[in-house]
């Protein structure tokens, strides 16, 4: 018998209105394979997962299952083929036991035909390792052993192949070796993992291939053990200079704001909160923070900007005035502006009009006495889209119907018009088209040339050497020091933002 | 086959003419249902279309109705803007009617503008008081606002039935489980010769007018829309959640109790267990019929005092149960609802698309065999 892949996806390319989120994308997987599929935010991975799962339909190509085209229409049907899919958030009830949680995820018919359903998990559970007692209430199960109950629930039905979308990052240093053992094991078996993570040291350590997308397309594999994380970051975030435009570095001296000692813990039980945060943001500069997703950016975007006033007092300063206390509205009107990760749905209002998110953050100027000025809102939103080339109908379309690359220049153009004294930036091109982003490029460069202090925490490292002067990486919520981008290259960064900064501190100190 | 899909724009036209297509199925509907109770649809319409208008009493009794559920709908429609699920306007408004009385008992003939006021300020005060609780109970403890305000309504509805069968009940009422009726001085100032309509339909139309500027040319009325579209982006632009929820549950329960206090020293001169009849449930859908828009809605509550003259009227003239006015209701929202969901959505016919197949794999994938049912 032909030795073919227990699933192949031919050309298989999916699009929402208004983005490609999966281009001409051809992949497999054999069985008995642990398979990594890495990327960005925004790559395409969770969409591929869904198709595989059935959650969504490809718009062209084709999907091949042991061998034989299929269309797979719902969860069930591809439970049914023998794909379990383990989600990052679970779908567990907690007042439920183990058991009952468990037979609520199977089929009817699946059911009846189990002669003793506690005895098979007592079974399943006692072969791969995972300690877990049907009868226990999963409330009070820790997170670790919520995974397991659902990896199980995949288990129970001879799963072919199983899904996890980023595991890890709810777990444990002692969890995810557990979770690997078991992973390696099922691999042993025959059975097949696609393994979607962030985190490059795990799949080095745990796939036997990886599948890189980037953009919607895949743009290379590679075998993990034979690379290094930094090798496979440069893979992810890309290594040729997309933008070609080259802006000459400023040093400059006169620091405007500064976070000393920022500790927060994580909101989530997904984030990782921040450590001893220190930085400084010079007047006129542009001051990068590197770094993959999930590493602690949402916190310190967060605390920076007002959205998160946790943070002590004393521990963020603005021209002189303590300002850790103050909510995102009342720094804007000391002169500061932000431009958030989240642009549909944060940084604009996705069913109101551009005039009225025009009003979001120019309450202040645009208001008198509380009445909205009509007319200079009009003309404002009218100048933030001429100025700003932003593609849209009017004025008065609504900021969902705009393509991500148009509102995020909307979004940049409406806080850069404020002519704010210090703008923090998160993802200033993530998913935008190439023109879109040097044009937002270039209006960076335009307010720091106005002497503006600018921070931008990118995932993109290309863009970052691009634009900043100083560079910084974030790992787990720590920040590594601050260097000049004329001083350092891409390997450093690179070092850094898989967490190699914290090793050498802790050298330096022995 | 029926392919449903969000558009990229809301559709403006649909969202005004979203209403107007319900009513016009739950007149289609409701035939059906007088057809079979053996009523000729006809006769039915004119009774809850046309007599409500005819004569100057009638449209003062339509008055009598909408003002109450004018005011607790504007109140409403500010907290569904904000996504703020208050579902306690009845209750709000029967502690108002509850509280308002206990002074109202106390005035004599004698008594002038300084205790109408009185009177008329307990009211409001006491249903802004009793909406913070459950907004106290949110803000504190995440408990759920709708929960929390229908089991609110069930307790203001029991202090009514307490008050007037206790310390409100007229001493010399023989036991009936009413208060005694108020003096003629602190009634509110009636707007037609005959009839029972009071100023307090005026007031409900200016405070509708004025929550309507407020709503769409203020900044706090843009900071409403914002939070209840987008908590993030309200959060972004730094407007407080506390100063919003708070806000609008007050302003709720305030024109609530006064649509309460009202009622007892307008229409009905005396504190009754009836006070309501529903009205701050009915408010619910008159806001959305009125697109919880204060301009809106005043042509609404309109509307909704016809549905509950009609009603009255069918009681008489075709012998119905007064039940039909909560089934009209509840049809008239079933029908907004679905309506509302083409707004953002398109429904079209259209042909079930085929699969592309694609062109088979050449060569080095020649041995996969195509088959599109094999999952079956």
């Amino acid at each position: 018998m032909a030795n073919f892949p227990l699933l192949k996806l031919w050309n298989v390319s999916k699009i929402f209105p208004g983005v490609i989120a999966n281009d001409n994308v051809n992949m497999s997987l054999n069985k008995g394979e642990i398979l990594a599929l890495l990327g960005e935010n925004g790559a395409g991975k969770s969409t591929l997962v869904k198709m595989i799962y059935g959650v969504n339909k490809p718009d062209t190509g084709a999907i091949f299952w042991d061998n034989r085209e299929v269309d797979i229409n719902s969860p069930n049907q591809a439970r049914a083929m023998g794909i379990g899919m383990v989600f990052q958030h679970f779908s567990v009830f907690e007042t439920l036991t183990v058991q009952e949680n468990i037979e609520l995820g199977l089929d009817k018919e699946f059911v009846e035909q189990l002669t003793d359903l506690r005895q098979e998990i007592i079974d399943i559970s006692k072969k791969y390792d995972l300690h877990v007692d049907p009868d226990r209430y999963v409330h009070s199960l820790s997170i670790g052993e919520r995974q397991r109950v659902e990896i199980l629930r995949c288990l129970i039905q001879n799963v072919k192949l199983l899904i996890l979308d980023e595991p890890t990052s709810v777990l444990t240093p002692h969890e995810v070796s557990g979770l690997f053992r078991v992973l390696k094991k099922l691999a042993s078996e025959g059975g097949s993992v696609l393994f979607i993570s962030h985190k490059l040291k795990e799949v080095t350590e745990l796939c036997d291939r990886a599948v890189i997308l980037r953009g919607g397309l895949v743009t290379g594999e590679c075998i993990p053990a034979q690379e290094t994380p930094e090798s496979i970051a440069r893979m992810m975030v890309g290594s040729e200079a997309i933008l070609s435009e080259s802006y000459p570095k400023v040093l400059t001296e006169e620091v405007i704001f500064s976070a000393q000692q920022l500790n927060l813990a994580p909101t989530n039980p997904f984030g990782c909160g921040l450590t001893d945060v220190c930085l400084t943001l010079r007047k006129g500069e542009i001051l990068g923070v590197a770094g993959v997703a999930g590493n602690g950016q949402e916190d310190l975007l967060e605390a920076l900007s007002g959205e998160d006033t946790r943070a002590d007092k004393a521990s963020i300063t603005f021209a002189d005035k303590q300002i850790g206390h103050l909510n995102a509205g009342a720094r804007r009107a000391l002169g500061m502006a932000y431009v958030p990760a989240d642009r549909l749905g944060q940084g604009a209002v996705p069913e109101m009009s551009l005039t009225d998110n025009t009003l979001l953050t120019n309450t202040a100027s645009l208001t008198q006495g509380g009445f909205i000025l009509g007319n200079k809102l009009k003309a404002l939103a009218k100048k933030i889209i001429s100025d700003n080339n932003v593609k849209c109908h009017n004025q008065t379309s609504q900021s969902k119907s705009l393509s991500g690359g148009n509102l995020q220049k909307f979004i940049i153009g409406r806080e850069v018009q404020q002519a704010p004294s210090v703008l923090i930036c998160a993802h200033p091109t993530w998913g935008v088209d190439i023109g879109a982003a040097s044009a937002i490029h270039r209006q960076l460069i335009a307010l720091r040339e106005q002497g503006a202090a600018i921070l931008i925490v990118s995932e993109d490292i290309d863009e970052l050497f691009v634009v900043c002067d100083r560079l910084t990486a974030l790992y787990e919520g720590r920040l590594s020091p601050i260097v000049e981008t004329q001083n350092t290259d891409i390997e450093e960064i690179g070092k850094w933002i898989a967490g190699g900064f914290i090793d050498h501190k802790e050298a330096n100190h022995a | 086959m029926l392919s449903v899909q969000p558009r990229i724009e809301s559709a403006k036209l649909m969202a005004w003419l979203s209403p107007f297509i319900a009513i016009a199925l739950t007149m289609l509907a409701s035939s059906l249902m007088f057809v079979l109770l053996e009523v000729s649809p006809i006769k039915a319409f004119e009774v809850f279309v046309i007599m409500p208008l005819s004569d100057s009493y009638n449209i003062g009794e339509l008055m009598v109705k909408a003002a109450p559920l004018m005011l607790c709908a504007t109140g409403l429609a500010i907290c569904f803007r904000a996504n703020i699920w208050n579902i306690g306007a009845e209750g709000q408004l029967l502690i108002g009617a509850v509280v308002s009385s206990y002074f109202a008992i106390q005035a004599g003939e004698d008594a002038g503008i300084g205790m109408i006021t009185l009177i008329l300020m307990s009211g409001v005060i006491s249903g802004a008081l009793w909406a913070a609780i459950p907004t106290a109970l949110d803000r504190f403890f995440k408990t759920n606002i709708i929960l929390s305000t229908i089991m609110l309504n069930y307790i203001g509805l029991y202090t009514l039935l307490w008050a007037v069968h206790g310390p409100l009940a007229d001493p010399q009422g023989f036991g009936f489980p009413e208060s005694a009726m108020f003096a003629d001085a602190i009634l509110l100032p009636l707007i037609q010769e005959e009839g029972r309509a009071s100023i307090s339909i005026v007031i409900a139309v200016v405070i509708a007018i004025i929550t309507g500027i407020t709503l769409f040319k203020t900044l706090p009325g843009f900071i409403v829309r914002v939070y209840g579209e987008d908590k993030a982006a309200a959060r972004y632009a730094g407007f407080s959640s506390n100063k919003v929820v708070w806000g609008v549950m007050l302003f709720a329960g305030a024109l609530a109790g006064f649509a309460g206090a009202a009622e007892v020293t307008g229409p009905i001169g005396q504190l009754i267990p009836s006070v309501s009849p529903g009205y701050g449930y009915a408010a619910i859908i008159v806001a959305y019929l009125g697109r919880l828009n204060p301009f809106g809605i005043i042509i609404s509550a309109l509307f909704m005092g016809c549905l509950y003259m009609g009603s009255d009227l069918a009681q008489i003239e075709l012998g119905l149960p007064t039940a039909i006015t909560g089934l009209f209701q509840g049809i008239l929202l079933f029908f907004m609802l679905a309506c509302d969901f083409l707004i953002n959505y398109k429904v079209s016919f259209k042909s079930k698309a085929l699969p592309e197949k694609p062109v088979l794999p050449s060569s080095a994938d020649s041995e996969l065999v195509t088959n599109s049912d094999s999952n079956k």
